[in-house]
């Protein structure tokens, strides 16, 4: 059993029970709990077998819920999923009565494990390279395995973040990584799965002054400053087109004069040639506009990260294809007098418009765990229940091109699952069980580690 | 989207203003019908009436009834709790730190209060009525306090609860020491460790105590002279008093008991211990002083200090008899409280109704509110709120909030207001003065101070870590 006391909030009742009862009740199950927790006894990154999951409604997310079912777990992927599915006899028995089972959320535009303690500590900080092309920066060799965020953040059922670099215009290259693992490469699912780009956005700051004080520019010389960027931008990727021609020519008659290697170059050419993702950061209108004509005119397969203002260039992402990575929707509206639910509603106009989107939270670690709680809140302002659930799972594993592998329940699919005591959305829910890639994980974390050491001092 | 100025933003404001105010009559009796009541002291009454008369509870029952011109809510299927109160806000505020000194109780935010802050009418939106405007962090000692109620819309004056205790804010560690910031060209202010925070601290009381018995002296006539005020010292002297309620800001457990041993030797109580990210650690010592403990539910990580601040710390101090509250400290966070209160019923598994009161009652004590608001109860002041669903579902929304009675935001209103606001815009975006630059238009000013951030530690425009 795990974290029984998570459960008693059920048999809590306080006007029947005296407080110091139930004081005793809670202390006595605490202990208990976490005296016969498994999951200490078990190596962080899972333990590896045949699981059933049985008599629980399975939440496929890709077809219809299964009321009363069986998932079964072999090899690290899902081996059978339905109402009526034998089960090896060698297989672990998981009752699921009264819990449901998930897939395992996906967040598509984290730091994860490139930044550690984000103030104060630059020493555990490898977000953001200095510089402004940044290509071969690859946030791949960048993640930090044995981050504690990682724990934190999969005990909450998040299996797997895409965790990208943010540094300079061209930032680098982000990595879709599971949440488990001893090394980057066992934890990567698409160790260089896309370039990110910080758009060029017009901005009036002109630099900080001593003390307080921050200076601006003309609008009209931002926006020359902004053009600038872009002309840049442009230029490099043609670069990196007529490298790559060059090497290829090279490579068929090696009579012709050597092209020296770029480090700087050589990493565009799989986005010049369209082959892998550029994720534009964008929230703005006018950028996100900007975006889809730069894509465009550079033939680049282009993705939306922000995409705050996305809903309202449906036409042209829609269009173009151009898939969105909606973050941050707990940030403030940037108008005063723009709606209080402005970002809330987001999502559900995106929908609406027919925009292909996923919920990230788009956090460098701490609060990655909340994933459910952002996508819950697009839920309440008007984005169908289901389709909130599938904004963190299904559509980002699309959006990622990983849903072939992941974000749903179907046989075939790896095994990242999670198992709950509700709607996985609600922040009352208990997350029972945690499979990544068929591994049972234990459910505990420098949390759970720091609540045990301190639980009993009085 | 064409820039608009920010004088026309602040007219649009006005209007704004104007029409909120003219939904948000106080109607002399305001009945809510059917509703499922969370009271957060007494349990939760299924299809239960309120009736609130001049601003207060009345009536909590069945079949209630009210006098002709009464405004009637059909609250069917839907929940009311009290208003929330967040004992930790830096709303409404155009300053909020006097960072020069490092010991600035002379300062106060009752100075720098602004009714027509957008972030209050969010906050509203999201469920709280009352809040603890604090000075920042950057202070050992910081400035003094307001407690307000939210009345967006109404003049100035109405917004600070007249017979709340007067407060002050503290602060340890990374904050005051100056850690995490630097200001080009400005030398680093003493103190920089935490054995000079707790040191400038000291100094401030045997200051105090000292200017204390100078008076006392006066007062019994053995001097002649009347000392020279000193506006610094004076609310250190009403804290010596028992007069003025100290809330510290502070995360590591060694810091927190620093402070409160600092408040045994001068022989006065910690109010609240904010943030008190590793309270969890000594719970017995801050349980056994009364000290109460105003938390974020599980922001942790963000800095060092708050590297072992778990989302189990409500449970734990709730579990040691402590007074917990869940605050925000941010414009953001403010509207989601409810949310970070249904958290902790996970993390440990603090019962329902304890949960709630967390963003309720519980900061209402802390406060020294808890007479008035904070609760549903009769002959409270009828600060509550109407949900579409329960409070602690991720799926639910604030209908309406209402403080003392009279209603301060009203989705329905909210959203009927949307296309008048957007017309107005449009007109006001056509008018000479808001042309762009390149159309002859006047370039923008940039608002003077505008934060980006919330948390303290973003209160210096270093805009966190990226």
């Amino acid at each position: 059993m795990r974290f029984g006391i998570l459960d008693l909030r059920f048999a809590i009742d306080m006007k029947l029970k005296n407080l110091l009862f139930t004081l005793v009740v809670i202390a006595f199950a605490v202990v208990s709990a976490f005296s016969q927790n498994d999951g200490s006894e078990q190596n962080q990154n899972g333990r590896a077998g045949t699981f059933a999951i049985e008599n629980a409604r399975i939440v496929t997310v890709s077809g219809a819920t299964i009321d009363n079912g069986t998932v079964l777990i072999q090899d690290g992927k899902i081996a059978a999923v339905g109402a009526n599915v034998s089960v090896p006899s060698n297989a672990e028995k998981i009752d699921g009565k009264g819990l449901s089972v998930f897939p395992g959320m996906i967040d598509a535009g984290t730091n994860l494990g490139l930044s550690e303690i984000g103030l104060g500590v630059p020493g555990s900080v490898d977000v953001a390279e200095t510089g402004d092309q940044n290509a071969n920066a690859k946030a791949f060799k960048g993640i930090n395995p044995h981050s504690t965020h990682i724990n934190v953040t999969r005990v909450n059922g998040i299996t797997t973040v895409m965790s990208y670099p943010a540094g300079g215009t061209i930032a680098g290259e982000a990595a879709v990584i599971d949440l488990s693992g001893a090394t980057q490469a066992e934890m990567a699912l698409v160790p260089e799965f896309g370039l990110v780009i910080n758009f060029p956005r017009i901005s009036t700051f002109g630099g900080f002054t001593p003390g307080f004080g921050r200076q601006t520019v003309e609008f009209s010389e931002a926006v020359k400053r902004r053009d600038k960027q872009l002309d840049e931008l442009k230029q490099i990727f043609r670069d990196a087109e007529n490298y790559a021609r060059a090497k290829d020519a090279d490579a068929k008659d090696n009579s012709l004069p050597y092209t020296p290697s770029s480090i700087r170059l050589e990493p565009l050419v799989p986005y010049i040639r369209g082959q892998k993702p550029v994720i534009f950061t964008a929230d703005r209108e006018r950028d996100i506009r900007g975006v889809v004509k730069f894509a465009t005119e550079m033939k680049l397969k282009a993705i939306i990260l922000g995409g705050q203002d996305a809903w309202k260039v449906a036409d042209d992402l829609k269009k173009n294809n151009i898939p969105v990575i909606f973050t941050n929707i707990y940030n403030l509206p940037v108008q005063d007098d723009d709606p209080y639910d402005y970002l809330f509603e987001a999502p559900e106009k995106m929908q609406q418009a027919g925009v292909k989107f996923a919920i990230s939270t788009g956090n460098d670690g701490p609060e990655i765990r909340d994933l459910p709680y952002h996508a819950g809140l697009a839920g309440a302002f008007g984005l169908p229940k289901e389709d909130a659930l599938k904004s963190v799972t299904l559509y980002p594993a699309q959006i990622l091109g990983i849903a072939d592998k992941v974000g749903s329940i179907e046989a075939g699919k790896m095994a990242n699952i999670v198992v709950a005591d509700g709607d996985i959305l609600e922040p009352r829910t208990n997350i029972k069980y945690l499979f990544i890639a068929g591994k049972l994980m234990p459910l505990t974390s420098r949390h759970t580690d720091l609540f045990n050491s301190f639980k009993d001092r009085k | 989207m064409k820039k608009i100025t920010a004088y026309f933003v602040s007219l649009l404001l006005l209007a704004a203003n104007l029409q909120f105010a003219a939904f948000g009559q106080a109607n002399k009796e305001l009945l809510i019908k059917n509703a499922t009541v969370m009271t957060a002291v007494r349990g939760t009454l299924e299809n239960t009436d309120i009736l609130v008369r001049n601003g207060k509870i009345a009536k909590i029952g069945k079949n209630l009834s009210a006098g002709a011109g009464a405004e009637v809510i059909d609250a069917t299927g839907k929940f009311v709790t009290p208003g929330i109160v967040d004992c930790h806000s830096h709303t409404m505020i155009d300053a909020i730190n006097e960072g020069t000194l490092s010991v600035t109780s002379m300062t106060g935010t009752r100075d720098v209060l602004n009714p027509t802050d957008i972030a209050i009418y969010r906050a509203l939106a999201g469920g709280v009525t009352s809040a603890n405007i604090l000075h920042g962090s950057a202070n050992s000692i910081g400035g003094k306090n307001t407690v307000v109620k939210f009345k967006f819309g109404h003049p100035v004056e109405d917004f600070p609860i007249p017979d709340a205790p007067p407060g002050i804010k503290f602060a340890m560690g990374e904050n005051p020491k100056g850690s995490n910031f630097s200001r080009p060209g400005v030398a680093p202010r003493y103190p920089r460790t935490r054995m000079g925070v707790i040191e400038t601290q000291r100094d401030a009381f045997l200051r105090a105590r000292d200017y204390k018995r100078a008076w006392d002296d006066y007062k019994a006539g053995k001097t002649k002279v009347p000392p020279r005020r000193d506006l610094e010292l004076e609310p250190i002297v009403e804290i010596l008093e028992g007069k003025r309620l100290v809330h510290a800001h502070s995360y590591r457990s060694d810091e927190m008991l620093n402070l409160l041993l600092l408040a045994d030797e001068f022989g006065f109580k910690i109010a609240t211990l904010q943030h008190g990210l590793e309270a969890y650690k000594i719970a017995p010592e801050i349980a056994k002083r009364g000290t109460g403990v105003s938390i974020f539910t599980d922001s942790w990580g963000y800095k060092l200090e708050a590297y072992d601040a778990i989302p189990y710390n409500a449970y734990l101090l709730w579990k040691a008899g402590v007074v917990v509250s869940i605050n925000s400290d941010s414009d953001e966070r403010m509207r989601r409280l409810n949310l970070d209160a249904a958290k902790v019923e996970k993390y440990g598994g603090v019962p329902e109704e304890e949960a709630l009161k967390m963003i309720t009652i519980n900061p209402a004590k802390q406060l020294g509110i808890d007479k008035r608001t904070g609760s549903i109860e009769v002959g409270k002041d009828g600060d509550l709120l109407i949900w579409s669903a329960h409070p602690f579902s991720v799926y639910s929304r604030v209908e309406r909030t209402i403080i003392e009675g009279e209603t301060f935001f009203d989705r329905a209103k909210d959203i009927q207001k949307r296309a008048d606001l957007a017309k107005e815009r449009e007109e006001l975006e056509k008018l000479d003065v808001n042309k762009p630059p390149a159309a002859g238009g006047t370039q923008p000013r940039v608002p003077s101070e505008r934060r980006v951030e919330e948390r303290d530690d973003a209160e210096f425009g270093d805009g966190g870590n990226q």
